[in-house]
């Protein structure tokens, strides 16, 4: 079977049609209309100046954990604990903003150096647990995630509760120097982009440029190879776990210092497995995944006006994102699909 | 069961494996199957036995046409094959392992199952412990239980794929009076596939001989050994004249060396390489010179003895380590081991750059291999990713990516899938290398490319390794009876 | 035995049976060589599914049969994705994951903390009976009752019937089940599908019966810990049973020791089952292990080796070829 040539220019943008018709099934399912729920998503993503700035603040953690996990990735790992890495990044900014006192120009790098240690060594033990005890980075990372969420609430509810009492709720607000300088009354602090692009360009130049990254490359895709090649693997998967913790941990900083301004109980929102679900959208595409990273966090924001507005769950956002990564995963190749593409012919070449 | 063999063709892209084989084999008799590495023999025999398919050509059965799709077909039709490495289930029972594939219910009948698989034991005179994992078994008594399975299962033609690689000398007595046995008694088809022609002389009564994908002859057994030796190699290579090198001191040491895995051992490895100098080793694939070489890069940990580079024991080294020290290995399968199917050609260099930096320096790397390329004639291009050249090219690239001034190279069928010219090339440029004292070791299956490209040749058969020749002095005939077992 | 003992017991045991009906169908699954990473979404979907089913129609085997269903779905797409498509097991579980977290809160919405319908508890005349056995095994709902068939049956079935064998024996060395005459692909699909629908009625059996009812994130969490007591199990439904059942003691003795030490934070104890994950992967898994049992006296170390060390079945997760 041949796919006409008008068919395969738009055949990329199948999964993210299929997953817009999907959910307009759904919404249907509950007599809710579509385009006036994906107006009101729009709306809640663009509507205001602070509802964009909300879907950017909410954006850069996102990028900063996906810039992690594409280290992770070309490694071949499946960083999963990234969930539990923001989280210890949150608790490191949260405990320099709880424990030290000083001008706000030490306070706030020491919270930043913070939360990506604390995110690193998290990771180094998903790392070191693979490397040393054999046991899936699936599995250590998952269990971690489990304890960092434990150990945030344990925080909030003990050592950390506020002085009026434990509510399970967060800490007390932090002090004002260890926030990030925000924009116009909102969570979005434009140091934070600084950081960000900085540190999505070094990850870019990582990837593309420095020498460790090419070891990356060739450990991800034929550890044996690599191996024959001189690439030490598992030292360099521990290092990649460290990085990637790192960056995971500086966007779980940005969420206590700038989103929120306490640890609060599910800090991360569910960042870690969104980019997740980013970073294999993108498949290694660099400069595709601050734009997808863009694209779920409207989708995110708008779903929560939706549901203020119509009633009905926010998770809507979520299955639109998990139904476009699952469609391209299925149907994004159309040639495992048993088609004839013209490309095809290209790559046999 | 008679069974005819008409015009077997089978090619693989351009190589002609079966390029149009007959035979016939009448039952009651052995028949011993011979060839070098790439002969042809066990494609032939897969065809048979259900495992491949012909491109074109017949097989009859007692004079009927039949096809199989399938080697449980192949078995229901009267036709078993037992491999080198047999295809059974590790973690399973002995019993387990016997009853998968019988037609039977939904329950296990394991009464009729043990009485059977304990009376057919007792009948080829074989120990069956019915519990014991697959796992815990030897080789060849594994190799004795899927004997027995393919009787079981009706077979008439029996196929043995090189049975006594691995096996202790006792079990190849036993195994031996169970073919005789099934031959005689019990009128059973047996064809045996070797390279050994002692066994082929004690075992057969008939021999067929392959080489290059067609029948080079046919005898009655016994028949003289240099007559097979000659249908099996043909005739002497031309040998090309080389400059007459002086080796320096020994580079490499190896003493008392024992190396085992779970098929094969080897051991009483004692040699010396000088700088300069080429050690070729002959024999069988997985016949222990596959072993040596991985001991020496430090993929495989020795039982004991010693490796010394240089008065150096590297003994216990690992692999990395060797590298840093100045060992090469070039593996024999290329994208599996040494090159990254997705990776261009300069990332390939800049990895196995000695002291690369932190930053890569891309157009500088370019450069680089662009000049490497040309200078190995890979046809490519520097951003070609390794899964895009020819066979051919990419085993020129792993050629090209050697660091300099290395003490030891080790190779596993260095020139294989290259035409001559390239091999030339290959050869030319690693014999400059002797003139930096870089020794050289290498195995492959082109009995005259180890002749010669080597200074010296050893060759292994059944994991001993034979006394070194000279292989200036040496004859075919000579090396044809080192690798056939022969001292 | 005291009565609370046992009590405690019996409720272990109820609060392990969907862990346990899950582990013998992922057990299934990847002893055909399949991992399906999506229980923890496939999970909450059909525990929502089986409960609206049961609750619109009054009728709990209808709950059932849409979990079981939605399961065998999700199962379906994992098998598909894998042996079809040749994409990554894992990275089509996963995504499976989150959508079925993510489906389930949407699509159960309106029927969050309502009464639904609820599987009874249904004594065993006669054996309900006997001293502390009686309470703790036959005093139970028709799921415990299942749970505990479904562990015995299943083992049975893998390693004393004929078909099991050949499941097992696609799962170990599929190029060698083909020379035996197995249909290497038909029993992939097969066995993913079963073990996919098991996962489901593992989903309805806490809505219906264990942790009645539905909410946002019922059974979140627990899918994930169902794929790592098969990995504790060795791949073998007793002994998955049995971690199952450790689980829930954990989770038992986490509520115990937070009465008897009330100054410690609660949260503290819901660490238990995970550091408890963690470190019995560590143990099935690691190097170290060997090493110990390598000190211990010879005659122990093969049984040791056995109670301590799993191994997986070889072609797990290995790229599956269509053939």
């Amino acid at each position: 079977m041949r796919i006409p040539p008008q068919l395969e220019r738009i055949w990329p943008s199948m999964p993210v049609i299929g997953a817009l018709l999907f959910t307009s099934v759904l919404l249907l399912l509950f007599g809710a209309s579509p385009l006036e729920s994906y107006a009101a998503m729009w709306e809640g993503a663009f509507g205001t100046q602070a509802k964009l700035l909300s879907v950017i603040a909410f954006w850069i953690p996102l990028v900063f954990s996906s810039a992690g996990l594409l280290l992770t990735f070309k490694a071949g790992l499946w960083n999963i604990g990234i969930e539990g890495q923001i989280i210890l990044g949150s608790i490191g900014a949260s405990w320099v903003a709880l424990n030290v006192d000083a001008p706000s120009y030490l306070l706030i790098p020491l919270a930043i150096l913070a939360s990506m240690i604390a995110g690193a060594l998290w990771a180094a033990l998903t790392g070191l647990l693979k490397t040393r005890g054999g046991v899936h980075e699936i599995f250590g990372g998952l269990a971690l995630n489990n304890l960092a969420i434990i150990l945030t609430n344990f925080l909030i509810s003990g050592p950390w509760q506020p002085p009026e009492g434990g509510t399970f709720r967060g800490t007390q607000p932090f002090q004002d120097g260890v926030l990030l300088p925000r924009f116009a009354d909102s969570r979005f602090s434009p140091l934070s982009l600084v950081l960000l692009v900085v540190a999505y360009g070094l990850v870019v130049l990582a990837l593309r440029n420095t020498f460790w990254g090419l070891k990356l490359k060739a450990l991800g895709q034929n550890a044996r190879s690599a191996f024959l090649l001189g690439v030490s693997s598992n030292r360099e998967a521990v290092i990649a776990m460290m990085f990637c913790g790192a960056l995971a941990g500086l966007g779980g900083g940005v969420r206590v210092l700038s989103w929120f301004d306490s640890l609060r109980q599910s800090i991360s929102g569910g960042i870690g497995y969104l980019s997740l679900l980013v970073v294999m959208l993108a498949q290694f595409r660099l400069l595709w995944v601050p734009l997808i990273a863009l694209f779920f966090s409207v989708v995110l924001n708008g779903s929560i006006t939706l549901q203020l507005r119509t009633q009905l769950h926010s998770s809507l956002g979520g299955i639109l994102t998990g139904i476009t990564v699952l469609f391209m995963l299925l149907f994004g190749d159309a040639k495992r699909l048993g088609f004839n593409t013209l490309s095809e012919e290209d790559d046999d070449e | 069961m008679r069974v005819e063999l008409n015009n077997i063709r089978k090619s693989f892209g351009s190589v002609h494996a079966n390029d149009g084989i007959s035979m016939t084999l009448e039952s009651g008799r052995v028949y011993g199957l011979l060839g070098q590495n790439g002969a042809g023999k066990s494609t032939l025999m897969k065809i048979l036995a259900g495992y491949q398919s012909a491109d074109s050509g017949e097989i009859r059965l007692n004079e009927t046409l039949t096809q199989f799709d399938s080697p449980a077909a192949a078995l229901r039709a009267g036709i078993g094959m037992l491999y080198q490495d047999p295809l059974d289930f590790p973690p399973f029972s002995v019993l387990e392992n016997f009853q998968l594939g019988r037609r039977e219910g939904i329950f296990l009948d394991q009464k009729t199952a043990s009485r059977e698989l304990l009376a057919l034991g007792k009948r080829y005179n074989f120990d069956v412990d019915l519990d014991e994992r697959i796992s815990n078994l030897s080789p060849g008594e594994r190799q004795q239980l899927e004997l027995i399975r393919l009787l079981a299962g009706g077979a008439n033609v029996l196929i043995l794929d090189e049975p006594t690689t691995g096996i202790s000398s006792e079990q190849k007595q036993q195994l031996f009076d169970s073919i005789r046995k099934l031959a005689r008694e019990e009128n059973k088809t047996v064809i045996l596939v070797s390279h050994k022609l002692s066994e082929v002389q004690e075992l057969c009564d008939h021999v067929f001989v392959l080489r290059e994908g067609q029948l080079a002859g046919k005898s009655e057994i016994p028949c003289p050994m240099d007559k097979l030796v000659k249908l099996m190699f043909a005739k002497m290579p031309p040998r090309s004249k080389r400059p007459a090198y002086k080796f320096g001191q020994a580079v490499l040491d190896v003493r008392d060396l024992h190396v085992e895995t779970y098929r094969l051992r080897t051991e009483n490895l004692n040699f010396s390489v000088r700088a300069g100098e080429v050690l070729g080793l002959a024999g069988l694939e997985g016949s222990g010179q596959d072993l040596l070489i991985k001991a020496l890069a430090g993929l495989l940990t020795p039982k004991s003895g010693e490796v010394l580079l240089r008065g150096e024991d590297i003994t216990r080294r690992p692999f990395h380590q060797r590298q840093r020290a100045g060992i090469a290995y070039v593996a024999s399968g290329r994208l599996e081991e040494g090159l990254i199917a997705d990776l261009s050609l300069v990332e390939h260099m800049v990895l196995s750059t000695e002291k690369p930096g932190f930053l890569v320096n891309w157009e500088r790397a370019g450069e680089a291999t662009q000049d490497r390329i040309a200078k190995y004639q890979v046809v490519g291009q520097p951003a070609s990713r390794a899964k895009q050249l020819s066979g051919g090219n990419q085993q020129r690239f792993l050629f090209a990516m050697l660091k300099p001034a290395l003490k030891l190279i080790l190779m596993e069928h260095p020139t294989r899938g290259l035409d001559i010219r390239s091999a030339n090339w290959i050869w030319d440029l690693l014999n400059k290398r002797r003139d930096e004292d870089t020794a050289i070791i290498f195995y492959s299956a082109d009995l005259d490319e180890v002749i010669e490209r080597s200074d010296r040749i050893a060759a292994f058969s059944g994991g001993v390794m034979s006394r070194m020749v000279n292989a200036a002095e040496t004859s075919v005939d000579e090396l044809g009876h080192l690798i056939g077992g022969q001292q | 035995m005291s009565d609370e003992l046992i009590g405690i017991i019996a409720s272990i045991l109820l609060q392990a049976s969907p862990l346990i009906i899950a582990v013998c169908g992922e057990t299934l699954t990847e002893r055909v060589g399949v991992v399906n990473l999506s229980l923890d979404g496939s999970m909450l979907l059909s525990a929502m599914t089986g409960f609206i089913a049961a609750y619109k129609t009054g009728n709990l085997a209808f709950g059932f049969l849409m979990a079981a269903a939605v399961g065998a779905f999700f199962a379906l797409i994992v098998a598909l994705a894998s042996i079809r498509l040749r994409q990554s097991q894992v990275a089509v579980g996963f995504v499976l994951t989150l959508l079925g977290d993510d489906l389930s809160a949407f699509l159960g919405q309106n029927f969050t903390r309502l009464p639904g319908p609820t599987v009874q508890k249904l004594a065993i005349p006669g054996l309900a009976d006997i001293p502390i056995l009686g309470p703790i095994l036959f005093q139970q709902n028709l799921i415990v009752y299942f749970a505990i068939l479904l562990t015995f049956a299943t083992w049975w079935w893998l390693f004393k019937s004929r078909p099991g064998l050949r499941l097992r024996s696609v799962g170990e060395r599929p190029e060698a089940a083909f020379a035996r005459g197995v249909d290497v692909n038909r029993v992939r699909y097969l066995y993913t599908l079963i073990g996919g629908g098991l996962v489901g009625v593992a989903g309805a059996a806490y809505s219906l019966g264990v942790k009645i009812g539905w909410s946002e994130g019922h059974t979140r969490g627990l899918g994930w810990i169902a794929l790592a007591i098969v990995i504790f199990g060795g791949w073998s439904p007793i002994r998955g049973a049995l971690g199952a059942i450790l689980f829930g003691a954990t989770k038992a003795l986490a509520t115990v020791l937070q009465r008897t030490f009330p100054e410690v934070s609660v949260v503290a104890f819901n660490a238990l089952p995970w550091l408890l994950m963690i470190l019995v992967l560590l143990v099935v898994s690691s190097d170290i292990t060997d090493r110990l049992i390598a000190l211990s006296p010879r005659p122990m170390q093969r049984p040791l080796r056995r109670l301590l060390k799993v191994s997986p079945p070889k072609a797990l997760g290995t790229e599956l070829v269509e053939g």
